[in-house]
């Protein structure tokens, strides 16, 4: 029972409580099973920031601690062990605020099976909570896997028209990676007798040559996953295909689940590997973040083309992680929230216009700011935030990363960070590009032919506005005052430095 | 007192019965009711033997028999009018098929 | 007693004010504008950029009686991570004072005068919903300007720089669904988003400076800045202020990034005054002359502001006379004064820039502005003349709209082109005598403001850069020749087009707001008279500056750059105000200037040489790479062909017929025979009658208690 009542044991799996609850409801039901679902992710948010009331910041050590033996067989050592530090927390918090906010965006964009997307959508959350929460390698890598099976469903079922394909590729370009981090998890639980992975950096005597090799099959099912270039093939395909709320949870948090790894796992278990790749790292992340905002601009479809700008901002969070000082790795993990948030509300917002037009084709768009100001003005907001203007989000995150990056001695290049830099460039080039195709000029001919079927474009509902404006409140809050986000991490982010043997 | 033996041979009987109701009759009801009966013959057994032992543990085993008698009337019933609602019959011998 | 007390601690605190005040009133407007009517909302804006202005004169105030002693405002914290410690922290000393008054003083004119201005462009252009986004945009260019300019760090600074450019885009694209004769398009859209972009590459500059002063120095904030900048090797200073130069070319429209400025045009008349030349454009000078601490430490980084900026001025100015629209004259002109400032405090002469800065703030709002008069007093004309016109004919086209006839019957009339006015001086008398106060100004006339700060700029520069001070003489000349030009195309000779013909004078709301800054203009050489004694503003900036230079008029200096305007204007007489133009006619320069005039016309081809070297070469590597590398190479020849092709060869062709079909499926064949014998003859058992199965399980039962009791 004291198992059942640790916070963090009760923040993973309380969406469980709403699955089942949701097993017992007739299908047809639809409203309250979205209800339900609702108010369970709900209540894990309420959890989550119950954990942040007992979050102690100064502390740089695990938190909340929930460990138990689970297999203790044949000399393994397998626990049960969730903990949460500054690292984390974050990550937690965005996984729980962004559930509810996904859901309330399918309220009537899914119709069909609402029962099983709920299902799948509550199952989703217990996945990512476990992967940000668990501290044994084991039950870290269970998690993982455990998130593919509800997204896959999710794009499969509930997706578009080549749904199959992607959720197919989605689901083997990550398993394909996690493989060789499966591997590398044994070895380490064998060498190290333990899969704790504090226990295992205390022990911190893995030989250079292994610890690169290792760090290598970490970094494959990462990099795989955040996705760094030139891995990102799937997730076009993913985001283009997979329903709205799919595509927020994917975008927002399912792309931090690489990034955390590499924060989480890779820099404090293997931190002269890290530290030897940090170079190689960051120009891969400097090719992704150029190439991610070219290839952003020249799209016809308006979610490839965010799905490309993703690969454009993760390139600015694995720099600023591998700049591998504050700066660079409190800019990086901000700016997964950063991601999290004006890019899931991007996806959010397109999705609310596909819902009146059914297409995504950019080009038929034009004028809307005139027809639907409420919604025009929000996108503009949730564009700028993307683009990084200072006062709103992304700014902080961007700046913090670039200027950690162009003073880091582990990169020891300022080149990086100069052409980085160009991608702030870009990026406006690709989100004005966008915003004024869709929202500025002459009306587009999708006006009319929305006409033709109805009662013509209409603007935000209330629901709509419920929705998007929790996510812009933060846009302001960490644009204008960052302060309490940067201090919930800072110390445990000078720790993870202080870790790692910079020249 | 009334000694063991007929307590046995009561529930050898019952049992006994339900065995060859089991196996002689079609409907599916009355295969259930004979199940029954053998669940009861066995309690019988067990409760006499229980007091002739002066122990409780065999009364404990009874109740637990009950209980799952029980559940099982349930998932039988429900069984049986689902079958019922697919084949409009309860004969037993209609139901030689896995796929419904 | 309670006088002196306010003296020593004064109104500082009231410094986030500057920000909160139009802050408050756009969210007044976005939450209650609905609902308010026009006047209601515009007032509303125009007092919250007052507060503004009226919090800009306390701070003046405080800071006068306390003896120019700047003070920071500390806010918020806002960035500190690492070593890494950003605050929001108001600065209040001469310098941002300065900036503040000009910026909230011009400002607040501004939305006067677009109260009236805004209700006019609605009737023009339907959309009634448009007089509240305006006033909203318009305060947050007030709060961004004012976080700009009363920033104590680098970064606040950036967050202005950018919020500015933010508004910049929003009031250049406000009438985003149309090109500037309010035809279906693009083009205004293409402009803003042209304008954002470019400033971006400005940025880019200014966030690489920005690297490089923390790494270098360790802070952002000013004061530390400057004070560790002296013990840091010159070389990083250059880099920092040469990037830095690179963020004032994109924000004060210097060459190579001054592009966007007069595509920048497309925006509403009171935002090209106020965004457009008087404030936004002015952030770089504002910035160079904030980091004199660190120019003044390398000569060389120095040198090539001073060039950059009288390049510009020179080159801008040529410009200006080839071209037809009233406003894209006037902003080639205000890239050419940008260059003149730029060139000011390149050269050190920061208190020269400043001043003609504020000059320039009063007279160029004033030259906008009364274009916008004309332009509203064209369309004005124009709306008449039409009516005038329908009432000859009067059969049939009832059924269309006004605006659709007029495009059915004419070509489309644009207001601002000047071969469409003439004669105006009859029509719009008070508008005329406006535009000659603020062209005298501008042209560097005595006593007008514009001379004595032109003069001092090129005072300066005759002391210590003769090439600054030839390009800039001549830019002088050639900005008399281009205004004299104006003045004789638009007040002059006949008018050339109905509209006219049948121009009207502007309501008091516009011309009022004018007078002011004509008054300004006329009078505003008196801040720093080159006179023992009168060096007012350049005292005022000691406090900021520490070392001010203060000439005393030189009468060679002042002498020579009259004659050179005066003898510009004549000029100008001679080609466009003896023989006016006519309809249809095409410049009477075009004829002995050829292919200059054809180079001046358009703009020297800058646009087309961007497109070709940087836009499309950027548009085809885009598609190219998301085309052909990404999709085609990437995505569906590797991973389709190569990976799932590989995969599918092998699980088909190598596995399925060789390995699995001859060696496995061979001897799982022979298994499966073999069991599906086996299974044929048992399957006779299952025969599906749950009876049969419970007669087999009691066998079994009675078999198995039948060896128990027999063993």
């Amino acid at each position: 029972m004291e198992f059942l009542l640790k916070p963090l044991t009760l923040l993973t799996f309380f969406p469980l409580l709403g699955v089942l609850l949701i097993l017992f409801i007739n299908a047809e039901a639809k409203n309250i099973i979205r209800w339900v679902a609702l108010i369970t992710s709900l209540i894990t948010f309420g959890i989550s920031l119950w954990v942040l009331a007992m979050f102690d910041a100064s502390n740089v050590n695990l938190q909340l601690v929930a460990r138990y033996d689970w297999i203790t067989v044949a000399g393994w050592n397998i626990q049960y062990f969730l903990g949460i530090d500054g690292l984390s927390i974050l990550l937690v918090l965005l996984t729980a605020f962004l559930t509810p906010i996904s859901i309330l965006s399918t309220w009537t964009a899914i119709e069909e099976r609402v029962k099983d997307f709920m299902i799948f959508f509550l199952l989703l959350e217990v996945g990512m909570t476990g992967v940000f929460l668990a501290q044994d390698l084991f039950l870290f890598y269970i998690f993982w896997e455990f998130t593919l099976v509800p997204m896959y469903f999710l794009i499969g079922i509930w997706g578009g028209p080549r749904r199959i394909y992607a959720a197919i590729k989605f689901f083997l370009y990550t398993m394909a990676g996690s493989i060789l981090m499966l591997l590398a998890i044994l070895w380490l639980g064998i060498y190290g007798g333990t899969f704790s992975v504090p226990d295992l950096i205390a022990q911190g005597n893995i030989p250079a040559d292994i610890q690169w090799w290792l760090f290598l099959a970490f970094t494959a099912a990462f990099a795989i996953k955040v996705p760094m270039w030139p891995l990102h093939s799937w997730l076009p395909d993913a985001h283009v295909e997979a329903p709205t709320a799919g595509s927020v949870i994917l975008a927002g948090v399912l792309l931090k689940m690489g990034t955390y790894g590499f924060v989480r796992f890779n820099l404090p278990l293997f931190p002269e590997a890290a530290v030897r790749a940090a170079p190689w790292i960051a120009l891969l992340a400097t090719i992704g973040i150029l190439y991610g905002a070219m290839v952003s601009y020249a799209q016809a479809d308006v979610k490839k083309l965010v799905a490309y700008s993703s690969v454009s901002h993760l390139g600015f969070v694995m720099l600023g992680l591998f700049a591998m000082n504050p700066q660079g790795i409190a800019g990086g993990i901000l700016q997964m929230i950063n991601h999290g948030l004006s890019t899931g509300a991007l996806f959010l917002l397109v999705g609310m216009i596909y819902e009146q037009t059914h297409t995504r084709e950019i080009k038929v768009y034009g004028g809307l700011w005139k027809i639907t100001p409420v919604f025009g003005s929000i996108m503009l907001i949730v564009s700028l935030s993307s683009m990084g203007l200072p006062g709103l989000n992304g700014f902080v995150g961007e700046f913090t990363i670039l200027l950690g990056a162009f003073g880091s001695k582990a990169i020891n290049n300022t080149a990086y960070a100069i052409a980085s830099a160009l991608g702030v460039i870009m990026a406006a080039v690709y989100i004005l590009y966008m915003f004024q195709k869709m929202f500025l000029g002459p009306q587009g001919e999708i006006v009319d032919e929305v006409k033709k079927h109805g009662h013509g474009l209409r603007d935000l509902n209330w629901r709509e506005i419920v929705t998007v404006v929790p996510l812009l409140i933060f846009i302001f809050w960490i644009g204008l005052y960052p302060k309490p986000f940067f201090a919930l991490m800072a110390p445990a982010v000078e720790h993870l430095v202080g870790m790692l043997p910079i020249p | 007192m009334i000694p063991v033996e007929y307590y046995i041979v009561l529930s050898a009987i019952l049992f006994a019965i339900g065995v060859a109701g089991v196996l002689i009759r079609r409907n599916a009801l009355i295969i259930f009711m004979s199940i029954e009966l053998m669940l009861n013959a066995a309690n019988l057994a067990v409760v006499a033997f229980s007091s002739v032992l002066k122990t409780f543990s065999g009364q404990v085993f009874v109740f637990f028999v009950i209980a799952v008698a029980a559940a099982e009337v349930a998932v039988g019933l429900a069984l049986i009018v689902e079958i019922f609602k697919a084949k409009h019959s309860i004969d037993v011998d209609q139901m030689s098929s896995l796929k419904g | 007693m309670h006088l002196s007390e306010s003296v020593t601690t004064g109104y500082f605190f009231l410094a986030p004010w500057l920000v909160f005040a139009p802050v408050i009133g756009l969210l007044i407007n976005i939450i209650f504008g609905g609902r308010l009517s026009e006047k209601a909302i515009g007032t509303v804006a125009s007092l919250a950029s007052g507060a503004s202005f009226v919090v800009s004169v306390l701070l003046a105030w405080s800071l006068a009686a306390g003896h120019g002693a700047a003070v920071t405002v500390p806010f918020l914290e806002w960035i500190h991570i690492g070593d890494l410690e950003l605050d929001w922290a108001f600065r209040v000393d001469s310098l941002s004072t300065t900036m503040m008054l000009v910026v909230s003083g011009v400002g607040t004119l501004i939305h006067i005068y677009a109260i009236g201005y805004m209700h006019e462009d609605v009737r023009f252009k339907h959309d009634p919903g448009r007089f509240r986004r305006f006033f909203v945009f318009l305060n947050l260019f007030i709060a961004m300007m004012m976080i700009l300019v009363s920033g104590d760090s680098y970064l606040m600074l950036f967050v202005g720089w950018e919020g500015v450019g933010l508004c910049s885009f929003l009031l250049i694209g406000f009438w985003y669904d149309m090109d500037t004769l309010g035809r279906p398009s693009w083009a205004n859209s293409n402009a803003a988003k042209k304008a954002f972009v470019t400033n971006r590459v400005g940025d880019f500059g200014f966030l690489i400076a920005a690297f490089l002063m923390f790494w270098a120095f360790g802070s952002f904030q000013f004061d530390e800045v400057f004070e560790a900048a002296h013990a840091v090797a010159p070389g990083v200073i250059v880099a920092i202020t040469l990037f830095m130069l690179i963020g004032v070319a994109g924000k004060s429209a210097q060459i190579p990034l001054y592009v966007w400025l007069p595509d920048a045009m497309a925006g509403p008349t009171p935002v090209s005054a106020l965004i457009h030349a008087a404030t936004m454009v002015t952030a770089g000078v504002y910035l160079i002359t904030r980091s004199a601490e660190l120019y003044t430490l390398v000569p060389q980084a120095q040198y090539t502001v001073a060039m950059t900026g009288a390049i510009t001025a020179l080159f801008a100015a040529t410009i200006a006379v080839g071209q037809y629209d009233i406003k894209k004259v006037l902003a080639y002109s205000t890239i050419s004064q940008l260059g003149f400032m730029v060139a000011a405090v390149g050269m050190g002469a920061f208190v020269a820039g400043m001043f003609h800065l504020v000059t320039h703030a009063f007279f160029k709002a004033l030259l906008f502005l009364s274009a916008g008069s004309v332009i509203l007093g064209l369309e004005r004309g124009h709306h008449h003349a039409e009516h005038a016109h329908h009432e000859k004919k009067p059969i049939g086209k009832s059924g269309k709209s006004k605006a659709e006839s007029g495009h059915d019957e004419h070509e489309v009339f644009d207001p601002g082109d000047m071969r469409n006015m003439g004669g105006l001086r009859k029509t719009m008398p008070v508008t005329f005598w406006l535009y000659m106060i603020g062209t005298l100004a501008l042209a560097g006339i005595v006593p007008f403001a514009g001379f004595w700060s032109k003069d001092e700029i090129l005072l300066d520069a005759s002391r210590h850069y003769p090439a600054v001070y030839i390009l800039l003489s001549i830019a002088a000349f050639f900005t008399a020749f281009y205004m004299g030009r104006q003045i004789w195309l638009v007040f002059f000779g006949e008018p050339r087009h109905e509209a006219a013909a049948h121009a009207e004078e502007s309501k008091p709301i516009i011309t009022v707001p004018l007078m002011v800054l004509a008054a300004l203009s006329l009078l505003g050489g008196a801040l720093n008279l080159p006179f023992e004694g009168f060096h007012q503003l350049g005292h005022w900036l000691e406090y900021t500056l520490h070392e001010v230079e203060a000439f005393p008029l030189n009468l060679q200096v002042a002498g020579v750059s009259t004659l050179v305007a005066l003898f510009a204007i004549f000029l100008s007489w001679l080609i466009y105000g003896r023989n006016p133009l006519k309809a249809g006619q095409p410049d009477p320069l075009k004829k002995p200037l050829g292919f200059i005039f054809t180079g001046m016309e358009n703009k020297w081809f800058v646009d087309e040489g961007y497109f070709a070297v940087i836009i499309n070469p950027f548009k085809k590597l885009s598609y190219f790479l998301a085309d052909v590398v990404d999709w085609r190479f990437w995505h569906d020849w590797f991973h389709e062909t190569v990976i799932a092709g590989t995969y599918n060869w092998l699980s088909n062709i190598g596995l399925n017929l060789y390995a699995d079909q001859k060696g496995i499926d061979a001897f799982a064949n022979w298994l499966g025979t073999a069991t599906q014998s086996l299974s044929a003859t048992l399957r006779k058992v299952q025969t599906g009658f749950v009876r049969s199965y419970a007669l087999s399980v009691l066998l079994g039962v009675v078999l198995i208690l039948g060896y128990l009791i027999v063993k």
